[in-house]
């Protein structure tokens, strides 16, 4: 069936190399962690430091702040701004959008300087950019035997978990 | 927009509540939370005004269990009701997996209820979505007060039925949750229709409440097949 809303998949291997790249962006800017959103709201993986707040609020309303932002910049004639940054008294944000399709939020402290993530940034985004944009044309796709066969038939199994 | 992630196995979904001010959206977040077990929702955020209405969203994250080896979460979100948040609602329904449309059943909101259903199907387009085409159940709430309009009168009004051009699906389907009623049928013009399944609900009291959300979920985990 021929559905509106588009999907998308994860691989184990997509996920290695996109842990790989942000592990080297952690490392090179000394920022303590990183999650990956994606622009409606779902939080796609997280490295670094292991938040002690909960990752799925967090998620949703960086997806809901950048969102709400990106309008912003519309109005007042941009075409978008590509990251944004939130200044705390020990902690500091920066989101940074990614080929249009997830965000890339970073949490650094004073170990570090907004300069330094910034810097550091441009190239992990790039590469995130290239890795989302094959993980998006393959998930439109769809190729056999992923979803598919995974979600047949499961009338009983989707009753099962509402009891 | 679901994303099925296989290194973390989960599967996640984004469910909206849509529907005019003050309809009922919010509380039927309100009761799937205090309902279900702790230990299968996240926490509930609500962008709300002082007076309680939503201004940006409510977002609740519910786990269904594990289908096949894939931890199933749903995201449920409802919008700003009043009709001068549209910015925010359209950003909202961003990746939209399937919508819940929360209609008031009092007379005298049918009018709101139209101009949001309309409202809905113009915001769905802008993200070339159809609302013919993807998930979507209907929700008549506040069945309680005396002077909620005639089931018969919300349905023609709000879920007359769409033509159905696709010979394949040109066949009666009935109605699994109303017996001897039909989701899509045949009128005596020989025209095919398809109706939105609906619910009738009481979200105070939380009558109705989780009929929607299986009906919606079901047909949004069977899109994914
Ligand atoms: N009598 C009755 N009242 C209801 C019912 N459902 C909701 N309400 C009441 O209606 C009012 C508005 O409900 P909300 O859930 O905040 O409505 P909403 O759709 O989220 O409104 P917005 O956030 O402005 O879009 C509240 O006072 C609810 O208690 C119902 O089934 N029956
Ligand atoms: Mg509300």
């Amino acid at each position: 069936m021929n559905f509106g809303a588009t999907s998308w998949s994860l691989s184990e291997a997509d996920h290695t190399s996109i842990g790989q790249v942000l592990q080297r962006f952690l490392f090179d800017s000394k920022a303590r962690c990183a999650l990956l959103v994606d622009k409606s709201g779902q939080l796609i993986t997280t490295t670094g430091e292991r938040p002690a707040f909960d990752v799925t609020a967090f998620a949703t309303l960086a997806a809901a702040d950048f969102a709400a932002n990106d309008q912003l910049a519309r109005l007042i004639g941009e075409r978008d701004f590509s990251t944004l940054f939130h200044q705390g008294e020990r902690e500091s944000m920066l989101l940074a959008d990614v080929s249009r399709r997830v965000i890339l939020v970073v949490l650094f402290d004073h170990r570090t300087t907004l300069g330094m993530v910034k810097l550091k940034l441009r190239s992990a985004v790039d590469e995130l950019g290239r890795l989302f944009e094959r993980m998006f044309s393959a998930g439109l796709k769809k190729p056999a035997g992923s979803a598919p066969a995974l979600l047949g038939d499961i009338e009983d199994e989707i009753d099962r978990l509402f009891q | 927009m679901s994303m099925i992630n296989y290194a973390s196995r989960e599967i996640n979904c984004k469910i909206v509540y849509y529907g005019p001010g003050l309809g009922g959206k919010t509380t039927n977040l309100e009761h799937v939370y205090q309902k279900v077990s702790p230990n299968t929702r996240g926490k509930l955020i609500s962008l709300a005004t002082e007076s309680e209405r939503t201004l940006f969203f409510d977002f609740l994250p519910v786990d269904l269990g594990t289908i096949r080896g894939f931890k199933t979460r749903f995201h449920l979100y409802t919008v700003p009701g009043q009709v001068y948040y549209n910015a925010s609602r359209k950003l909202i329904l961003k990746g939209v997996d399937g919508v819940v449309f929360v209609a008031d059943s009092q007379m005298d909101r049918m009018e709101a209820n139209q101009e949001s259903m309309q409202n809905l199907y113009d915001n769905m387009q802008e993200y070339g979505l159809d609302l013919t085409r993807i998930p979507f159940v209907i929700q008549y709430n506040k069945r309680d007060l005396p002077n909620a309009a005639a089931l018969g009168d919300l349905q023609s009004t709000l879920n007359p039925g769409w033509e159905v051009t696709d010979p394949v699906r040109k066949r009666a389907v009935p109605d699994a949750y109303h017996a001897g009623e039909y989701l899509v049928q045949q009128l005596p013009t020989g025209e095919w229709v398809e109706r939105a399944p609906y619910f009738e609900a009481v979200a105070v009291t939380g009558d109705g409440v989780f009929d929607t959300l299986k009906a919606v979920s079901k047909l949004v985990l069977k899109s994914l097949s």
